[in-house]
């Protein structure tokens, strides 16, 4: 019985794996195709039943005659979207530590009102906030420029850090806090030399959805630029012409997806530590 | 020199503290007794800055320190849960007062090493909180807020979420541990009676927010001010019915009379009249009928109903009683508290020179 339960537990795993997985495979096998393999059917194994090529991972890094320069939107996505997040978690946590801390009050706005606020801002539809984010960033002159990309991303990112912080922090004893107060810390630096250093799985956390979603965006990246600056989402749209080169597309996705692959793969291991455990029992 | 004058704290129309004033002198041990929600904790968290008050103030040595922050008392507390810090291991916890008070690394350090000594963690300085029990976080705790050698010492029901044994071990090693803190005042909050007398120099029993009396462990148990704090200052608590003092004896519903036998009555009236578990016997001219009995093994509880109202009996040993049993009980006049109706003590068994 219990071999029975286990080989249902992994045929669901693998079967699992081989739907997420199987996309990858075939992006790296196109990735080293040609036209002629592209159109002669389905095909996987290399050598054995088509000729790989290096053809598309090459125009990767061409000049821009026969393919396109992936590293300056490499560059400026990794720019953007590192810059954005780094900026939106520090006044992400700041402002969520706030919130689960300290009772703010305008009228009828309270704590929870505020905090929906910054969730809102991501109920929207981005298509209605694509035309006043491009007024803004016109009227600024920050229209087609690294800087008004990372404003506008700081933007959409702040609510979910504040949204992951929030959470976090309340999942933090106040007692704490008090007790970094009692011996000796002011507000702020209990924050700083206790809540903070605690907080770092709700950071890791936090920074991974940022850059996640930043990365991702292609919608604001289409919108808010023309010629001038590329992120990598809109670099890979402009690749497809009136023939589509699949080889250069597949190199283009894997390359892309990469970092955020191997951020996975180092936060995974991370977070496993759980080191919040023993703050409180 | 601690003093409260009239604090008040009242959260969403529940009252915390009611109108508290009190002066605790340095070098005492109180211990403060009180069911959960009767105000220990808000005490405490006034004294130590950590709750804003409607009213009153708190002094230390005659000084306002009411609007002083609680970073600047330099207070320490320990609470009921065990709180440390998660990212520091043992040596590192306990130092870390003293490196916010701007001593040194290595000075802090040898410091928190005497400590740690002291609450017998010696050999486990360099591990996480988070890799220690229970009974060790809170030893942890405990020379955190010790190494500080404050002025004031809070331990709020610091033993409670230990299992028994635990509790019975670290109570025994309390005294030597706070030894070095002597000087201070220490308060200690606690439900349980006894924990309250054996650590306490000083007793102070709270109850729906209010101090309802203060003093020595023996005299509160021997003369307690009202009804209340009798029935607080024991467990299992006194009993307590209504009877009439006439013509040298006691009168109680059913018909009952209990002989004065030498004992000073008070004036003839109508009284709440006590009488402690232990003071019940079995044997005498009372019926009494069962509704449930307590073993713990070295005693019983025995919870009895008389026509006059309902009594706790406490024997040593194991005596099963089923409920419903027929029991004849008796109790001595020389051992009934009097009170008014209204639970002030009138008149306490004469026990002079008898501990």
């Amino acid at each position: 019985m219990r071999t029975f339960y286990l080989a249902i537990k992994y045929l669901a795993l693998l079967l699992w794996s081989s739907f997420i997985v199987f996309p990858f495979l075939w992006a790296l096998s196109t990735s080293f195709k040609d036209a002629n393999a592209i159109t002669s059917g389905a095909t996987y194994i290399p050598w054995l039943q088509f000729e790989p090529s290096t053809q598309g991972w090459a125009s990767l890094f061409s000049d821009g005659s026969t393919g396109i320069n992936i590293v300056d939107p490499y560059i400026n996505s990794a720019i953007v979207t590192i810059s954005a997040s780094l900026i939106a978690i520090t006044l992400g946590t700041l402002a969520a530590y706030g919130l689960s801390r300290f009772e703010f009050r305008a009228g009828f706005i309270k704590n929870n009102d505020i905090t929906f606020f910054f969730i809102s801002q991501r109920i929207m539809p981005p298509i209605v906030l694509a035309i006043p984010f491009f007024l803004m960033l016109k009227t600024l002159g920050l229209l087609d420029t690294v800087y008004g990309l990372i404003l506008v991303y700081v933007a959409l990112l702040l609510p979910i850090a504040v949204w992951v912080m929030i959470d976090f922090f309340g999942n933090i004893p106040r007692e704490l806090d008090e007790l970094a107060m009692i011996d000796g810390c002011r507000p702020i630096g209990a924050f700083f030399r206790v809540i903070l250093p605690n907080s770092i799985p709700g950071l890791v956390v936090a920074g991974m959805f940022c850059l996640i979603f930043g990365w991702n965006d292609f919608f604001f990246a289409f919108t808010l630029t023309f010629t001038k600056v590329q992120l990598l989402p809109v670099a890979i749209v402009s690749l497809n012409s009136s023939v589509t080169p699949w080889w250069s597309l597949s190199a283009f996705a894997l390359i892309s997806v990469a970092p955020l692959v191997l951020i996975a793969f180092l936060v995974e291991n991370f977070l496993s530590k759980g080191s919040l455990a023993g703050a409180i029992r | 020199m601690l003093e409260m004058r009239n604090v008040n704290r009242a959260v969403d129309g529940e009252v915390h503290l009611d109108g508290i004033d009190f002066t605790f002198e340095a070098g005492k041990f109180y211990t403060i007794l009180g069911r959960t929600g009767a105000g220990k904790t808000s005490l405490m968290r006034a004294l130590m800055g950590l709750m804003p008050l409607d009213g009153g103030q708190v002094l230390l040595d005659g000084t306002d320190i009411t609007a002083v922050p609680v970073w600047e008392r330099k207070m320490a507390m320990v609470y009921q849960q065990f709180i440390n810090y998660p990212h520091l291991d043992v040596l590192d916890n306990v130092a870390f007062p003293l490196r916010r008070q701007g001593v040194g690394k290595a000075e802090a350090r040898r410091r928190a090493r005497e400590f740690i000594d002291l609450v017998g963690l010696g050999d486990l300085i360099d591990r996480r909180p988070a890799q220690l029990s229970g009974g060790q976080q809170q030893r942890v705790a405990l020379a955190r807020a010790l190494v500080k050698e404050a002025r004031t010492l809070m331990l709020d029901e610091p033993l409670v979420n230990l299992d028994y044994k635990l509790r019975e071990q670290l109570r025994e090693q309390f005294p030597k541990i706070v030894e070095r803190n002597r000087d201070s005042i220490i308060l200690y909050a606690t439900t349980e009676p006894r924990e309250a007398m054996q650590l306490g120099d000083e007793i102070i029993v709270m109850h729906q927010g209010r101090i309802l009396d203060a003093g020595r462990p023996d005299e509160m148990f021997l003369r307690p001010r009202n009804i209340t704090v009798a029935e607080l200052m024991g467990e299992p608590p006194i009993s307590s019915f209504r009877g009439e003092v006439s013509e040298g004896a006691v009168h109680l519903a059913g018909g009952l009379r209990i002989e004065g036998a030498g004992r000073t009555l008070p004036a003839p009236g109508e009284y709440l009249i006590g009488i402690r578990p232990e003071d019940v016997q079995l044997g005498g001219d009372l019926a009494a009928r069962v509704t449930m009995s307590e073993i713990s093994g070295s005693e019983t509880v025995t919870h009895l109903i008389l026509p006059f109202g309902e009594l706790l009996m406490l024997s040593q040993g194991v005596s099963v009683h089923e409920p419903d049993d027929r029991l004849n009980i008796g109790f001595a006049a020389a051992d009934l508290f009097f009170f008014s109706l209204d639970g002030d003590l009138v008149s306490a068994p004469d026990r002079e020179g008898q501990d």
